[in-house]
């Protein structure tokens, strides 16, 4: 029999429908995996007994011939979902013992599509984060090491828990969430594909929010083809989001014909950054030389507001995370400070707030307090927001003049060791500074392995679409997928 | 633009955030250094353009102005710290 750990959706799919495998036995395989990769801290809320009872129910459906693509397929969800009756508490202790009593539509369309939740998934406290390191749980650990050290590294964030278990195969693939390069960082430094679709493609609801101008959620799987899969399964308008959009969801799946002879491809030179490594200045060179094989036209675009893409973003990001976090107070869920004798309202939300809260957690949330805080409003936060407006300006002239899709790298290095992220959050930002541009737009942007580097560790490239056109950058992806052959595997260490 | 201590003090005032004296003047210099690197969007001429309110051209969908749940107040209490009677309880607000 087939090693089911290598099995992708879309292979899983077929078995299924074929009989040949059951969800049941392919759940087992995956809680067993899960069990024995602790050291990855990867998962963080296992839900064994759910998953049995939705392999099962998903196996009384494929023998009754009702199955949809991603019916009896175990996945990992990651913390900031909603899951009813399971903790949720984006890894922050603040949510500590939060149950929803609700759930959220992205999985809740996922299990009416017949799919297995195998458990939570780590990561970045409120999703605030490129390393996993500001978990409550602990970060994630990145299965890969590099050639000849036994280092832990991080698997990027703040979708880490989900590119971990991806990675190591402890899942058929997971949700994620991007805000700034939360799903296209992690993938680039776990050897996995994600896509951040267009804003309003993916209901929001039960998505606990960051910044709800930029956050989206999406797939990571480990091809192309299995992130079109579910994408599609995700995807759709949702009466509870009034920001997700009425627009027919098309078949992602039948997109991928690999036939991209006539596209054109920008290359953007104002990603060209200082002190890029050389290691992926290559694999932008080889990405753009394939693609150019395959039949597409290359012409260097130029989108010159994209130095001023991250200060926009920490702007913006933390004002809306500031006014999304003030729920977090003591009163209606998670945690509260115990109080002394005569403590009023006033200490309850701060004490509460203080001890809930991780320390990146509360510096954003301040830097958003004082960016919209009388007197600097205007200055900072309508300057950020005109800004962003010429931020998606530039991409709109780009495909006016006839791009299709933009290639640049998904991160400026392979994954760095745990502890090592910088301790100046400027600098720790900077992580983020070819995925943010993205979120601004509103784009879809997907990560694919491409490379691996001199340490032996993957190396992404990632490909920006024009919005809605998600069927068409995932075919462009899927044939510069089938161009870099990327088969690597981190080997098991744990 | 440096931020003082002071000026640390009233930020996390306003945020709701116990921060002990000792650790402010750290948050003031990170801060600090965050806003410096904020402050190069002076540098763009955003003269006429209108500021982002949706990413999407889109108008803010509506919906009729009806009652559609309820009836869920064990479902609303359920994770509080401290729920008595069918309320959520805190501490006295007004003397």
């Amino acid at each position: 029999m087939t090693d089911t750990r290598k099995l992708t959706i879309a292979t899983a799919r077929d078995l299924l429908r074929k009989g040949e495998v059951t969800s049941a036995e392919l759940t087992e395989t995956y809680i067993k995996a899960i069990d024995a990769a602790g050291a990855l801290n990867a998962f963080v809320h296992k839900t064994p007994e759910i998953a049995r009872a939705q392999a099962a129910a998903a196996d009384a459906r494929l023998k009754a011939g009702d199955a949809p693509d991603m019916c009896g397929i175990p996945l990992g969800i990651k913390d900031l979902f909603a899951t009813k009756g399971v903790p949720s508490q984006a890894a922050s202790g603040i949510l500590a013992g939060f149950k929803p009593e609700y759930e959220s539509t992205v999985t809740s369309q996922l299990f009416a599509d017949g799919a297995v939740m195998l458990g939570k998934l780590n990561m970045d406290e409120f999703a605030m984060g490129s390393a996993n390191e500001s978990s409550v749980y602990g970060p994630a650990v990145n299965p890969w090491r590099a050639n000849d050290s036994d280092a832990a590294l991080t698997p990027g964030g703040s979708s880490g828990g989900s590119a971990a278990a991806v990675a190591a195969d402890l899942c058929l693939a997971a949700t994620g969430t991007d805000t700034g390069g939360s799903i296209r960082q992690p993938a680039a430094f776990t050897g996995t594909t994600g896509i951040k679709p267009t804003y309003g493609r993916v209901s929001r609801w039960g998505i606990i929010a960051y910044a709800s101008s930029l956050d989206q959620a999406g797939p990571m799987t480990k091809d192309v083809r299995d992130a079109a899969i579910m994408l599609k399964a995700m995807s759709g308008v949702d009466a509870k989001d009034s920001t997700s959009a009425d627009i027919a969801v098309p078949d992602f799946e039948a997109a991928l014909t690999g036939d991209i002879r006539g596209k054109t491809i920008g290359i953007p030179r104002e990603y060209r950054i200082e002190g890029l490594s050389p290691e992926i200045q290559k694999l932008w060179d080889d990405g753009i030389a394939m693609l150019k094989d395959a039949g597409a036209k290359v012409v260097d675009i130029s989108l010159p507001h994209t130095k001023y893409a991250l200060p926009a973003y920490y702007v913006i990001a933390p004002a809306e995370a500031s006014s999304n976090l003030a729920r977090y107070d003591g009163v209606r869920f998670g945690h509260r400070a115990q109080l002394s004798a005569g403590d009023g309202i006033n200490e309850m939300y701060e004490k509460t707030r203080a001890e809930g809260f991780g320390p990146e957690v509360q510096r954003r949330i301040m830097v958003g307090t004082y960016v919209l805080s009388a007197g600097f409003y205007d200055a900072y936060y309508n300057r950020a927001r005109r800004v962003r407006t010429l931020v998606k300006r530039d991409f709109e002239m780009a495909f006016a003049d006839g791009v299709d899709a933009i290639l640049t790298p998904a991160t400026p290095s392979s994954a760095f060791a745990l502890g090592k992220e910088s301790a100046d959050p400027v600098e720790a930002y900077l992580n983020d500074v070819f995925t943010i541009t993205v979120n601004l737009a509103g784009l879809p942007g997907v990560s694919l392995p491409a490379g691996q580097d001199s340490k032996g560790l993957p190396l992404g490239l990632q490909l920006i679409g024009k919005p809605w056109e998600e069927g068409e950058l995932l075919n462009i992806a899927y044939s510069l997928e089938r161009s870099v052959g990327f088969v690597a595997k981190p080997a098991r260490w744990w | 633009m440096s931020i003082d201590i002071e000026t640390a003090r009233r930020v996390a005032k306003l945020a709701r955030i116990r921060v002990d004296a000792e650790a402010l003047p750290a948050l003031a210099s990170e801060f600090s250094a965050i806003l410096g690197f904020i402050e190069q969007l002076n540098e763009v001429d955003v003269e006429g353009v209108e500021p982002m309110t949706s990413v999407t051209p889109m108008r803010l969908k509506r919906r009729a102005d009806v009652v559609t749940d309820g009836e869920q107040q064990a479902a609303v209490l359920a994770n509080a710290p401290d729920a008595r009677e069918g309320f959520f309880a805190v501490p006295k607000v007004v003397e």
